[in-house]
């Protein structure tokens, strides 16, 4: 125990086939300290994950150089369960938490608290019966030390999210003997208050001794809660920085590697407001978890409206009530016609195009090339790319080659060619090929839901850039959701802001801080005053 | 600490719905296979012509013999492969095993035991293999059980044309019909070598007598229960009540001559009690919690360490076994069983019954399955005379039969298809009522 680091991770490489991607990476973790681990997508943040884990993925391709050491000593981590028995926890993105159970037996999952019974001496342990007051009396325990005072007897369907993220970390910590946490962008689905409560709880359990592993997009939480910081790039250690010596500039610049400022800026400018755009009148639309309850807004041609609001408000609800992706009602009019609620491919037909926040379901057909993802849609609703002899309609090809090559330069879409598979792209290239597509349609208006989630730095700032230059030369009229408050007030022109499925204030980006915390907690700024 | 640490998750939970009145349009759809069947039970019992005391004999006869291997299906389900079709392959087991017992000349009780003991490891084998294979084939085990089912005929029919009776000389008169090749087409278990009610026989009462017994023990247990202060005064309170009250009704002559034809044999029906007591038990395990865990989805199971392929091993493994066991009762029952047809159908009947009951492919428990028997057989008696009342042909009543098995399993799919899709309302109308 007296070793200076729980965890070291030395001189890691890893190769897929010829492609290296760790090549000596050192991670080094002391006990109780939350330490970031930062780097954009396919840095190999996750690779070196993987191999913390002892993930099938590594053995699978040949395993790995370099030594892994827990409390200094030697160690060969073969599967996720064996790294679960040496005292090694995750917290993943995506929740592993089963709906139908309830907290308790999630946090138990595996790990029950049993009984034993005659059967069971007979045929071992997995007869044992369960017990089910000891195990809801260690979840509760488990609840209070992230400060949960949900019922532990409730059932995880119908949870909202922020919820399931805190049960995740309960169950980490109900682990005994647990002595390292890998907390994967934790707060990616996190509104920012609950956010702001994860890295109280982060803290809280450092404090009690157990190290951290924070990995996360988000810088200004970096230097909030990390006491140290490990930058990969491109499969190779940056730098290992302390806290208290580095910025948040310096941050950004070790880890995309290029200079200048993150944030897309943008100056100010007046939009003339004679010409609506969409105008939408008593919206309603039934979407679990983001329900919109009666909203009523205008978009002007040619501005950018954001739309901001806590998660869980209704303001993913509003572009997919409009483009009828879920049910909905209420008078919508575009470009002075009326759009009817409940037809997706009428909304598409009107010139309507939209990047959706769910890349993976609703955004992109994994199994795809990225040329046939481009071209899709409008093949399907406006019957181009095709080639028509006789009745028969033919994919163009050639068309649809060019088209994608164009957009594969245009947007910087890093991928082997337009025929690799949407599926094996990075988050933030997703994103660009969902960005293409919805331009291939040649909209007239455009939705951005969440365009930024779950990408790095580098992608993120191109895609802002993207519609910024979307919007200026061409003319678009775009309306971008996102949690993201200072995504928002970089590049539009005017903010609505949503909270409880209602429309609060429409805010200009330059309002204050004060301002814009009020209206996502309800209260319209200039009632307050 | 904890104050001002919760103040951030606390305001969601204000916003949590409060809990809905009884919906009955809603309790309508999501036990819409079941109601159905209900409807067409008292229909079909209204034309068919027969006393309600020939139906209940005919009735509690086909539980005795099919509501075990029902119950075999449980655990699959749960364990999130559907319905396990390829239980015929345990049935093909337990018939492996009845003519070697035969062959043997161990008859009675002690053949029914020592044929239920080789079930075991055979079944066992061949559930281990089934599991393997359906493991290879996640998501598609229902149709892949049901294929295989139809391959394991083709060898269960190699085994019984040429390898018993040719190369494994049988000796046993009438197994082998003389100057031909091969097992019998019909093994009877009526004679001295076989088996026939060997379960059924030990113990029989007529109906009322029966229930008294069990509502005798049952309320013992509640007692016992209520005094170990394992259940609640109200719930204790509430069995008593129903059981009372149900033994009340017995006394009215006119309810219990409903019940006069019926015997019932009692070990039987103690079998499949004990059977769904293994069911619950099971479930409280932590085997149990594995299977459902991997029921609901596997990813997570997996990365909570759980071996997910071995854990549907078992289930499969399980299943095979109780569906052989169910094969047993169901032989010893009738006294002889068609050697190359008895299992055919075992699967889709069981599996008819058990979705009737309003089980889904995702979600059973054993009250579903004892339900969905009892209203499955009861269609099964009443809808051929009713066929033939109403359309004056014999042949049509045989015809319903067959249309009424595949077409049970086909509606109640359809229809717990159908029943899961909401009413389309407005996105207002939902939002605002």
């Amino acid at each position: 125990m007296s070793a200076e680091y729980v965890l070291e991770m030395r001189n890691i490489t890893k190769n897929y086939g010829e492609n290296t991607v760790l090549s000596d990476v050192t991670l080094q973790v002391r006990p109780g300290e939350i330490h970031a681990l930062l780097g954009e997508n396919g840095a190999g943040k996750s690779t070196l994950m993987n191999v913390l884990f002892g993930m099938p993925v590594i053995h699978a391709t040949g395993g790995f150089g370099g030594e892994v050491l827990l409390d200094g000593e030697a160690t060969h981590i073969t599967s996720p369960h064996d790294a679960m028995t040496k005292g090694i926890g995750m917290v993943h993105q995506e929740f592993m938490l089963l709906p139908g159970f309830t907290v308790t037996e999630n946090i138990k999952l595996n790990r029950e608290v049993t009984r034993r019974n005659p059967v069971s001496r007979l045929l071992g342990r997995n007869m044992e019966t369960l017990d089910m007051g000891a195990m809801s009396s260690a979840a509760r325990k488990a609840l209070d030390s992230v400060g949960m005072s949900i019922d532990e007897y409730t059932r995880v369907e119908g949870m909202p999210v922020g919820y399931m993220q805190f049960v995740e970390i309960a169950r980490e910590i109900d682990k005994t003997g647990i002595k390292l946490l890998v907390f994967d962008e934790p707060t990616a689905v996190l509104t920012e208050s609950e956010a702001q409560q994860l890295i109280r709880v982060m803290k809280a359990i450092a404090e009690s001794g157990i190290a951290i592993i924070f990995i996360t997009h988000r810088l200004d939480e970096v230097m909030e809660a990390a006491d140290s910081i490990t930058i990969l790039r491109d499969g190779k250690l940056v730098t290992r920085l302390d806290k208290e010596k580095t910025s948040i500039v310096e941050l950004a610049e070790q880890m995309i590697g290029r200079k200048g400022e993150a944030m897309v800026s943008v100056e100010p400018r007046a939009v003339p407001q004679d010409e609506v755009a969409l105008s939408v009148r008593d919206l309603y639309v039934n979407m679990s978890g983001e329900e919109v309850r009666g909203v009523s807004f205008d978009v002007f041609k040619g501005e950018i409206l954001g739309i901001g609001g806590l998660a869980g408000q209704g303001k993913l609800g509003i572009p997919n009530g409009v483009m009828s992706l879920y049910a909905s009602s209420g008078e919508v009019e575009i470009f002075g016609e009326t759009l009817q609620l409940g037809n997706a491919a009428a909304a598409l037909k009107a010139g309507i195009a939209m990047v959706s926040e769910d890349r993976k379901g609703v955004g992109l057909l994994l199994d795809q090339s990225i040329e046939d993802n481009i071209a899709f849609t409008a093949m399907q609703v406006k019957g181009e790319y095709l080639t028509k002899i006789g009745p028969i309609k033919l994919k163009n090809s050639g068309a649809i080659r060019h088209q994608a090559e164009r957009m594969i330069k245009e947007l910087d879409i890093r991928c082997f060619g337009p025929t690799q598979h949407s599926g094996t792209l990075s988050g933030g290239n997703q994103q660009k090929v969902c960005i293409a597509r919805a331009l291939t349609m040649k909209p007239r208006f455009l939705f951005v839901s969440e365009p930024t989630r779950g990408i790095d730095i580098g992608a993120k700032k191109l895609v802002l850039e993207t519609l910024v230059k979307l919007n200026r030369e061409m003319g678009m009229t775009i309306v971008m959701v996102s949690s993201e408050l200072q995504e928002l007030r970089s590049i539009c022109d005017r903010i609505m802001i949503v909270s409880e499925g209602k429309l609060v204030d429409i805010l200009p980006p330059d309002a204050s801080d004060a301002d814009f915390g009020l209206a996502m907690s309800g209260i319209k700024p200039d009632e307050h005053k | 600490m904890r104050d001002n640490v919760n103040s951030g998750i606390d305001t969601a939970a204000s916003k949590a719905p409060v809990r809905q009145k009884t919906n009955w349009g809603r309790l309508f759809r999501e036990n819409a296979v079941t109601i159905m069947f209900v409807v067409m039970c008292i229909v079909c019992l209204a034309f068919s012509g027969q006393s309600l005391s020939y139906v209940m004999y005919e009735l509690f006869g086909r539980l005795s013999r099919n509501a075990f291997i029902v119950l075999a299906l449980i655990i699959p389900i749960v364990a999130g492969m559907g319905i396990n079709f390829a239980i015929t392959i345990g049935a093909m087991a337990a018939q492996i095993s009845v003519l070697w017992v035969i062959e043997w000349g161990v008859s009675g009780l002690p053949g029914m035991m020592l044929a239920a003991l080789m079930t075991v490891p055979l079944a066992a084998f061949f559930g281990f293999l089934i599991g393997k294979l359906l493991n290879k084939m996640k998501g598609q085990e229902m149709i892949g059980g049901l294929i295989l089912g139809y391959f394991a005929n083709g060898l269960y029919q190699l085994l019984f044309l040429f390898i018993f009776g040719n190369l494994i000389p049988l000796n046993a008169p009438g197994l082998v019909i003389k100057g031909s090749t091969g097992v019998a087409n019909t093994i009877d278990l009526s004679t001295e070598r076989g088996f026939k009610y060997a379960l059924d026989g030990l113990w029989s009462m007529p109906f009322v007598e029966a229930t008294h017994l069990i509502f005798a023990v049952l309320f013992l247990v509640v007692v016992v229960m209520l005094v170990a202060k394992k259940i609640k005064t109200e719930k204790a309170l509430t069995y008593m009540g129903i059981m009372g009250a149900f033994a009340m009704l017995l006394q009215i002559p006119a309810v219990a001559s409903v019940f006069s034809m019926v015997k019932v044999p009692m070990v039987t029906f103690i079998v499949v009690g004990v059977l769904c007591l293994f069911n619950t038990g099971l479930l409280r395990t932590r085997l149990g919690q594995q299977f459902r865990a991997v029921g609901q989805n596997r990813t997570v199971a997996n990365a909570s360490g759980i071996n997910v392929d071995k854990v549907r091993v078992i289930a499969i493994m399980i299943s095979t076994v109780l569906a052989g066991w169910g094969q047993l009762i169901f032989v010893q029952n009738m006294g002889s069983f068609q050697t190359y047809g008895a299992h055919e159908q075992v699967g889709l009947y069981a599996g008819a019954a058990i979705l009737v009951g309003g089980a889904g492919v995702r979600k059973a428990t054993n009250g579903q399955a004892i339900l969905g028997c009892i209203l499955f057989h009861l269609l099964f008696i009443v809808a051929p005379p009713a066929g033939k009342n109403l359309f004056g042909d014999s042949a049509i009543g045989e015809y319903f039969r067959v249309f009424i098995s595949y077409g049970v399993i086909a509606a109640a799919l359809v229809m717990h298809a159908w029943s899961g899709i909401q009413k389309k309302k407005s996105a207002k109308e939902a939002l605002t009522e």
